[in-house]
């Protein structure tokens, strides 16, 4: 890759990368007020709200909060950075997990109890997604010989058909990463419930506007995973498709779905994720059967 | 108007307190944030936190003992905050008002920006006070940040 092309999909990833995020977001919010017989708030609607956000007076609940909700955000932009110059999945998948971290660090330095129980359980989404995360990238590897992401281009025929049993494995835990029905666990979208907003709770003003920014990141970030499964070929353009498509299934499940508890999350992602990932090491990878 | 001007009157965040009463007017505060009604569309939503919260909305006669809440959920809100005062018992007290407990409306605790008369208010009442209460935010005067 020339120089000028390194810097461009830099750049993209930098400021198309958010406006994408919220565009989704808000066309989440439309497609969902339809599909509960409403009109629902303009597809820019995210937009306004960030501009509201980062227009009102800052309030902290301690400084600890600061530094999380910052280093929360940066690391999700380095994360997206990696990504776009092609390196190390692995890499980006770990950065990933200490962006979340730091959303729990920036929770549980609060002593608000919504807080703390939001933290707490946003350790145990993480509990739960992180192996299938880290995991997935193995059969990954197996296939295309290494673990940037740059193999994956190289590596000249789509993932899909052959590791389509990790690809299902990963939709459910993006789902869990995206904090959507039935795993909207450790914060929820309207704030109605015994957690009020879980993990971000405690921020307000120009912090959440961060926080929400950082969400919008994260949110092409995990789609572009999904897309990577079919990302050569003649038809390359399905490597946009096959993430709006799920990304949709996801919303209907949203939907359709109520929260369920934290140990019906661990036990499905564990159960059905990580078998669906070792048996697609064992017949794909390996030969096996 | 300016961009961030324009992003707040289309993006309000409620919080609702009740501070006591009947229910009516929570029942029909709530009534307006139905389907029915689709406040979204505006970008209204019912946020239940003080700390993600623009307006608050309180019904009930205020008394001795939940000033504190409601002084201390107006605090928590960041600025600019706007404050709706919804019902005859958040206005004046209402029927309580002889009551020994009674603080006889929520502006002698806080400062409130729109009053919705009724008892309980109608709906599309409810809506009107909140849409007159961002009209507020379009005046440089009544911003606190400028």
């Amino acid at each position: 890759m020339s120089t000028g092309w390194l810097v461009g999909s830099v750049i993209i990833a930098v400021i198309a990368v958010p406006l994408i995020g919220g565009l989704l977001r808000g066309i989440d919010r439309k497609l969902t007020a339809h599909m509960q017989g409403r009109i629902g708030p303009p597809i820019i609607q995210n937009f306004y709200d960030l501009i509201k956000l980062l227009g009102k007076k800052p309030m902290v609940a301690g400084k600890p909060q600061l530094v999380f909700a910052y280093a929360y955000l940066a690391l999700i932009i380095t994360a997206v950075v990696f990504f776009a110059l092609r390196q190390d999945l692995l890499v980006v998948l770990f950065i990933l997990c200490f962006a979340c971290v730091c959303l729990v660090l920036g929770a549980l330095s609060v002593k608000s109890p919504y807080s703390q129980f939001g933290g707490h359980r946003e350790l145990l989404q993480m509990l739960a997604y992180e192996p299938i995360l880290f995991l997935a990238v193995i059969p990954i590897t197996l296939k295309t010989g290494g673990f940037p992401i740059a193999n994956i281009f190289e590596y000249g025929q789509p993932l899909l058909p052959n590791l389509w049993l990790t690809f299902i494995a990963l939709v459910i835990a993006l789902d869990i990463v995206m904090r959507k029905s039935p795993f909207d666990i450790s914060s929820s979208e309207h704030a109605h419930q015994e957690l009020v907003r879980g993990v971000i709770t405690e921020y307000s003003g120009p912090y959440l506007a961060i926080i929400e920014l950082a969400h919008w990141y994260e949110l092409v970030l995990l789609l572009a995973i999904l897309g990577l499964f079919w990302v050569v070929g003649s038809l390359w353009w399905l490597s946009i498709l096959i993430p709006l498509a799920i990304w949709f299934i996801l919303l209907i499940t949203d939907n359709i779905c109520t929260r369920l508890t934290w140990s019906w999350m661990v036990k499905f992602a564990w159960g059905i994720g990580l078998s669906l990932i070792a048996l697609n090491i064992l017949i794909v990878n390996l030969g096996w059967i | 108007m300016g961009l961030l001007t324009r992003s707040r009157i289309k993006s309000p965040w409620l919080l609702h307190y009740d501070c006591g009463g009947c229910n009516g007017c929570d029942i029909e505060v709530v009534a307006s944030l139905t389907p029915l009604y689709d406040l979204e569309r505006f970008g209204i939503v019912n946020i239940g936190n003080p700390k993600h919260a623009d307006i608050l909305l309180v019904t009930g006669t205020v008394n001795y003992r939940n000033k504190r809440v409601l002084r201390n959920l107006y605090e928590q809100m960041p600025e600019p905050r706007l404050v709706v005062a919804i019902g005859a018992c958040a206005l004046t007290g209402g029927i309580f008002h002889n009551a020994p407990n009674t603080i006889c409306g929520v502006d002698k605790i806080i400062p409130v920006d729109v009053y919705v008369p009724g008892c309980p208010p109608k709906p599309e009442a409810i809506i009107d006070g909140v849409i007159l209460a961002l009209e507020k935010l379009k005046t440089p005067n009544n911003s606190p940040l400028s």
